[in-house]
């Protein structure tokens, strides 16, 4: 198992140092001359010169990377242009609305897809089945932004159970924050829990017809405990490889959503930054999820180890 | 003696299909009951029958009467607590038969804990004790092992203690030898023995093998399409053969294909001293892997049109072999020549040396691409060569008519074929290009006895026909006596034991020869004289 985390740790690394020169070759060294662009057309050439001076892009590319890598491992994401504060302020003050609203509605999706995939999957070609089929294909087809919209409508709207958007803080007390976030993730999770439903499912079902299901059942195990004690956590491989890149979406993904609740998330910052053309938050925001996603799938990866132990003494 | 469990008029069908008809039979304690017949027969499902674990869509009828309780009226919830304290089964797949992500004395430990036998501290503690009586004790082998950090072997005797672990009164075994090496199987066959002469249980050993059967049962039946044909206590039944499909489920069993020598004193394949090492998932981040010999100075000569067998267990280097031979893997020592040219692996391997060799695998359908046509199958091949046969479609319709088939069989798929078919296919495949050399690894392993019968015949026509040289890989000592002149006996990498096959046979040298061939079942030579005479 050391040697399996020892292995996972090198890749992990590794993926990082990658995807920091991939995004910093992106934005910097790509034709185009990120000052120019960042100013607009107009922009005098003095301008630029002072911005490309502010920015560090005199040297050669290699001393930049180095000097722009340096920095992130001391937290140091550089300067916002258009905001005027290290662009590390910026997403601290973000992260503190998306990391929780993606934790909150990806255990929303398991919570659901979890009960509803074993269900169909113990009653699979059974009424119970084909609505869940058809419910979880409803979900996925649904955009989420209007099925917020429906739920802004009744809950917050009519019902007044909820505010419609916006964020009080989290000064104002964990339960204020969290109802704040509530909409939000339940319509971020509805189809994020459709399509976990769908793959436990099918997960179950090819598990089930393995020798060793049959073995339980010849053990006298009935069907409900073979499920339940057997095709499991056998099932579970695939559920958690979508579960990681779930979480990455979510996290990610809810520019949307983030927007129609008026919530000031990373999602709302990266497109306010690419529309401002604020070149060095995006490099800083991308260089986040990037950074989030390379751990999620890191987890996942010692997941696999814990849940099947044939993965833990393989390369 | 009443009898302990009994089908009457058992009949199945699955979605509509008739499967069972009328299945008839009775088992008394302690008696060891045979089934026997071929693929489709019934064997499998009359054994799910008994368990009540039909898949779906399948409808039963007639009786089964456990202890002359009927079966068939109980419900699951009845059948559930049936299941593991009275009947218990094992099936023929050790490797998928154990839930990977459980270790082995859990899983020996449920089968008291579902039935509510003992706490779990105390069913631990009588799952180590059965898994020391099927022959994996605790001190040896760890119970805190997962399944695949065991051999396939180990993985049955797991699968016994979790069947036995309550004691049943009747233990359906399926095959459960089918997928093991000899030796194992005769160390597993034992072991059933020993539990039904102490646990006084019945034993109902379902099998393709006439020879398991004659060492094993007290009783056989043998079925054909889904009825029992023929039933006595073994010796008579061996003896006399009432039902012409006994006799021709024997007959195949021990089939010679009529072979002349076509073999000549010119070397056709000469491996001189080959190595070939793995790395090992070794345990170390740094330095270097620990390597693994899979094959170990290995020297042979193929002659041309000589039938060269080699047996060996698995494991033992037999696919390493095939694979440096074909050139699809780099050797790490030594040399092989094919007519005189040096075989390297990779690309430096030109394509003409390639089509001398042509190679025919155990799982004819795992080795056909399933959306392509046959006619395209068979000739893939002809990429080897540098320019195309002016006439492809002529050649591949006279190799499917070298194997048997007609012309037609070019315009269909695979599916639409037998397993029989199948290999035929893989051989025509084989043949198009009229290669020198073809290596046969297991090619009829996976057959029933009277498909097998008719591809040896098939072979051994070819050979006297085309002059090619096989090399003729099999566990099957049977098989390799029916058709190769020569034999190798390969063990952990080496070549133990060569010479002329029924030399070797006969007259083992070598110790481990010696215990392949007494582990290997044979209907006892008493009974074939009583049959023929």
């Amino acid at each position: 198992m050391i040697r399996y985390l020892a292995r996972r740790l090198l890749s992990l690394a590794l993926s990082l140092i990658a995807a920091s020169i991939v995004i910093f070759a992106v934005i910097e060294i790509i034709p185009g001359d990120p000052a120019a662009y960042m100013l607009g057309l107009n922009a005098s050439p003095e301008a630029v010169a002072a911005l490309r001076d502010q920015l560090g892009l005199n040297g050669t590319a290699f001393s930049r990377y180095l000097d722009w890598a340096g920095g992130l491992l001391q937290g140091d994401f550089g300067q916002s242009y258009t905001y005027r504060v290290p662009v590390a302020e910026l997403i601290g003050e973000r992260i503190q609305v998306s990391l929780p609203l993606a934790a909150y509605a990806l255990v929303l999706t398991v919570l659901i897809a979890f009960p509803v995939g074993l269900i169909a999957a113990a009653r699979r070609g059974r009424p119970a089945d084909w609505g869940i089929m058809a419910a979880t294909q409803l979900g996925i087809a649904i955009p989420n932004f209007w099925f917020a919209m429906l739920l802004v409508l009744l809950f917050a709207v009519k019902l007044h159970w909820f505010s419609a958007g916006g964020f009080p803080g989290w000064e104002g007390g964990l339960a204020a924050g969290l109802k704040a976030l509530t909409l939000p993730a339940i319509a971020l999770a509805l189809p994020q829990a459709s399509i976990l439903a769908r793959v436990m499912r099918s997960s179950l079902i090819d598990t089930l017809h393995q020798d060793y299901i049959r073995t339980a059942r010849a053990k006298g195990l009935t069907r409900r405990q073979a499920l339940l004690r057997h095709a499991l956590r056998n099932g579970l491989i695939p559920v958690l490889t979508i579960m990681g890149l779930q979480f990455s979406f979510l996290l990610a993904g809810a520019i949307i959503i983030e927007n129609v609740f008026f919530l000031p998330g990373l999602g709302r910052l990266i497109f306010q930054a690419i529309t401002q053309r604020d070149l060095i938050v995006v490099e800083g925001v991308v260089m986040l999820l990037v950074f989030a996603v390379i751990v999620v799938n890191f987890m996942v990866d010692i997941a696999y180890g814990a849940a099947d132990p044939r993965l833990r003494r393989r390369r | 003696m009443t009898a302990m469990i009994e089908a009457r008029g058992l009949s199945l069908a699955i979605h509509g299909m008739p499967i069972l008809r009328g299945v008839s039979f009775a088992l008394r304690e302690g008696e060891t009951f045979g089934l026997v017949g071929e693929s489709g027969s019934g064997k499998s499902m009359t054994a799910l029958s008994l368990m009540r674990l039909l898949p779906e869509g399948a409808e039963a009828s007639g009786e089964i009467l456990l202890a002359g309780r009927d079966l068939m009226a109980l419900g699951e919830a009845e059948m559930c607590d049936l299941r593991g304290r009275e009947m218990a089964m094992i099936s023929q797949e050790p490797m998928t038969a154990l839930n990977p992500v459980q270790t082995i004395a859990d899983q020996v430990a449920e089968t008291l804990i579902v039935h509510a036998a003992a706490r779990p501290r105390e069913a631990r503690r009588i799952a180590l004790e059965r898994l020391a009586r099927v022959g994996l004790p605790p001190d040896a082998i760890p119970p805190d092992r997962y399944p695949h950090e065991l051999s396939g072997g180990q993985r049955q005797r797991v699968a016994i203690a979790m069947a036995i672990a309550l004691r049943p009164r009747l233990l359906i075994a399926d095959e459960p030898t089918t997928a093991l090496d000899v030796t194992t199987q005769a160390q597993i066959l034992a072991l059933l023995k020993g539990l039904v002469r102490e646990e006084g249980m019945g034993l109902m050993l379902i099998t393709h093998d006439l020879a398991v059967v004659a060492g094993m049962a007290d009783r056989v039946a043998v079925m054909q399409e889904g009825r029992i044909v023929e039933e006595g206590d073994t010796e008579s039944l061996f003896t006399r053969m009432r039902h012409p499909y006994t006799r021709a489920l024997f007959e195949a069993s021990a089939h010679q294909p009529e072979r002349r020598p076509t073999a000549r004193a010119e070397p056709l394949l000469v491996a001189e001293d080959v190595v070939r090492e793995y790395r090992m998932p070794g345990l170390r981040l740094f330095g270097p892997a620990p390597r693994f010999r899979a094959v170990d100075h290995v020297s042979f000569t193929i002659h041309k049109g000589e039938s060269l067998g080699l047996v060996g267990e698995s494991g033992c280097g037999k696919s390493t072999l095939t694979r440096a031979l074909l050139g699809l893997d780099p050797i790490d020592g030594g040399r092989i020549r094919l007519g005189g040219e040096e075989i390297t692996a990779g690309r430096h391997m030109p394509a003409r040396l390639r089509r001398r060799m042509q190679v025919v695998f155990q799982d004819p359908y795992a080795s056909f691409d399933p959306r392509w046509k046959v006619g395209r199958l068979v000739a893939e091949p002809f990429h080897l060569l540098e320019t195309p046969p002016e006439d492809p479609a002529a050649r591949v319709a006279e190799a499917l008519a070298d194997v048997g088939l007609p012309a037609d069989a070019a315009d269909r798929y695979i599916h639409e074929f037998s397993g029989g078919q199948r290999q035929r296919i893989a051989i025509a495949r084989a043949l198009v290009l009229k290669p020198d050399l073809v290596i046969l690894d297991e090619a009829v392993s996976a057959l029933d006895v009277s498909i097998r019968a008719q591809i040896l015949d098939l072979l051994a026509d070819l050979q006297a026909r085309l002059g090619l040289a096989w090399l003729f890989i099999s566990h099957d000592l049977n098989v390799v006596r029916a058709i190769t002149d020569r034999v190798l006996v390969m063990q952990a990498g080496r070549i133990v034991e060569e010479g002329e096959t029924e030399r070797v046979l006969t007259a083992p040298e070598h110790p481990y020869t010696q215990t392949l061939i007494k582990a290997a079942p044979q209907i006892p030579a008493a009974w074939r004289k009583a049959l023929h005479g």
